[in-house]
């Protein structure tokens, strides 16, 4: 073989790579809002007490509620709206793609996402915090060190351990929180770390009742944002206008108790449009 | 274009990812000739452990498996490969048990195939001179099986290089997991996603070109 042979088959194989991952799904056009027509919103699939698609296939949790008051006062019923899954990784290129209308899916408000899409609210403030075993007291960040620790292969909240808040800690990484949970009720590991709200869904669940508690350290700030393509300002400012009246008519609290009150969970209040704390 | 890569030990994962191929394409290939020498064995016990441990491991996913030796060996049974309180080097050691359970099935079924391009006639005149089942194998057919199966096992480091990534679903900090972390805080998934692409690129293709010459220089010519 050549190496002139070996550079092009280098580079179709390159031009194969781009080509396949660039092509996304083409949508039907239904783009803005309006009555009759159905609108298609991201969500998470696998986490409970947030977004979670249940076995008979209904979809429920905070993410799902908050979304949902939202698509109605945009015009929507129940029934029109679509969920599709937006897993982490690809939240910026569903919405740039137009695959999702809008998308709630515990994604938090960072620099560098804002350069990517638009956010409404923040409609939650979450915090980094531990869920350690009933009759653990861990009270400090820097109290980690030399603690055996679980969280999601390459989330923020891992990255934070490393970087800050306990360097000296023990970190295991697995692909999903449910897998650091068997980890920490046996005893392998002394806690799980990620935003508070997403581990009060898992502490909720009814196998895990009794067994595991929320310590309470506010570790970070984490913005939850509806996340619209980036320049739909209309579709944005609508989304903020619903949000306020789902936080003043009761909604708001009413949506956290129900799908956070078991685990003990205490929540900020409703964060003020546009007041996105660092 | 590329602003994004500051900040980020790229080439400190890669490095990570070259090393659990290298211990991984090790012990595979050396508990995979295990494998092969059982299979061709007179022993029919042998013969049978290798025909089911073959059938079995090649035919569960490798994220099962992987996934398997850190929930199931270390969190259930507390086996830490001499490392209890270093997730790091824990994770690392399980990832690459996990790869050599998976890789050594292929590494044993092209080195049969290598084993039967030897004439049957080769082996019974080594029997003839008086040399042991073992003595026939290592003297006579396996170096001769090498030499013939030198591209198929090309194609198994190869997809073993890949497959390092699985790693990642045990928090190895190789590649993949970087590139996870990268498409969390970047938002930059098409671009992160072609850097790692060309990265694996330039890991294999030369593993693949080398090893493909180096197979037509040493194979016997019949």
């Amino acid at each position: 073989m050549k190496l002139q042979k070996v550079t092009a088959t280098a580079a179709v194989v390159l031009s194969l790579a781009v080509t396949a991952t660039a092509c996304g799904s083409s949508k039907d056009d239904n783009s803005g809002s309006g009555g009759g027509s159905k609108i298609t919103v991201g969500i998470k699939f696998d986490q409970p007490g947030l977004g979670q698609k249940k076995a008979d296939g209904s979809f429920a949790g905070f993410d799902v509620d908050v979304a949902s008051y939202v698509a109605k006062q945009l015009g929507y019923a129940a029934k029109d709206i679509e969920w599709k899954e937006t897993p982490s990784a690809d939240r910026e290129n569903a919405l740039a793609r137009g695959d999702v209308d809008f998308i709630v899916a515990t994604y938090s408000i960072t620099p560098e996402r804002e350069q990517k899409v638009a956010f409404a609210g923040p409609y939650l403030l979450a915090h980094q915090d531990l869920l350690v075993r009933k009759d653990e007291n861990i009270s400090t960040g820097t109290d980690l060190n030399g603690k055996k620790l679980c969280s999601v292969t390459g989330s923020t909240s891992a990255q934070n351990i490393k970087e800050s808040i306990a360097p000296k800690a023990n970190l295991k990484q697995y692909g999903t929180y449910s897998e650091c949970l068997d980890g920490l009720v046996g005893g392998a590991v002394d806690a799980l770390t990620t935003d508070d709200s997403i581990l009060a869904g898992y502490a909720s669940q009814e196998q895990y009742k009794g067994k595991v508690k929320l310590a309470g350290l506010k570790l970070s700030n984490e913005n939850y944002g509806i996340g619209v393509k980036k320049g739909d300002t209309k579709l944005k400012g609508q989304i903020n206008d619903a949000l306020e009246k789902m936080v003043s008519d009761g909604s708001w609290d009413k949506a956290v108790k129900a799908n956070f009150g078991p685990a003990g969970y205490k929540n900020e209040p409703a964060p003020k449009i546009g007041a996105i704390v660092r | 274009m590329f602003d994004f890569l500051e900040g980020y030990d790229v080439l400190g994962a890669f490095w990570t990812t070259v090393q659990l191929t290298f211990f991984a394409a090790i012990g595979s290939l050396i508990w995979g000739t295990i494998l092969a020498g059982m299979r061709v064995s007179p022993v029919p016990l042998m013969r049978a452990f290798g025909t089911v441990y073959v059938n079995v491991f090649r035919n569960i996913p490798l994220t099962v498996i992987i996934v398997f030796t850190s929930l199931g060996l270390a969190d259930v049974f507390g086996i830490t490969l001499g490392v209890p309180d270093d997730f790091d080097a824990l994770g690392f050691r399980l990832a690459v048990l996990g790869l050599i359970l998976y890789t050594s099935t292929f590494v044993c079924e092209s080195l049969r195939a290598g084993i039967n391009t030897v004439p049957v006639g080769q082996a019974e005149a080594a029997r003839a001179l008086g040399l042991g089942f073992t003595q026939v194998l290592r003297l006579i057919v396996l170096p001769q099986a090498f030499r013939s199966v030198i591209g198929p096992l090309a194609n198994v480091l190869i997809a073993l290089t890949k497959n390092t990534t699985v790693a990642a679903a045990i928090g190895v900090g190789e590649a993949a997991l970087l590139m996870k972390e990268m498409i969390e805080n970047e938002a930059q998934l098409l671009l992160i996603s072609l850097v790692f692409a060309l990265g694996f690129v330039v890991l294999t293709l030369p593993t693949g070109l080398i090893l493909g010459w180096l197979g037509k220089r040493l194979a016997v010519k019949r």
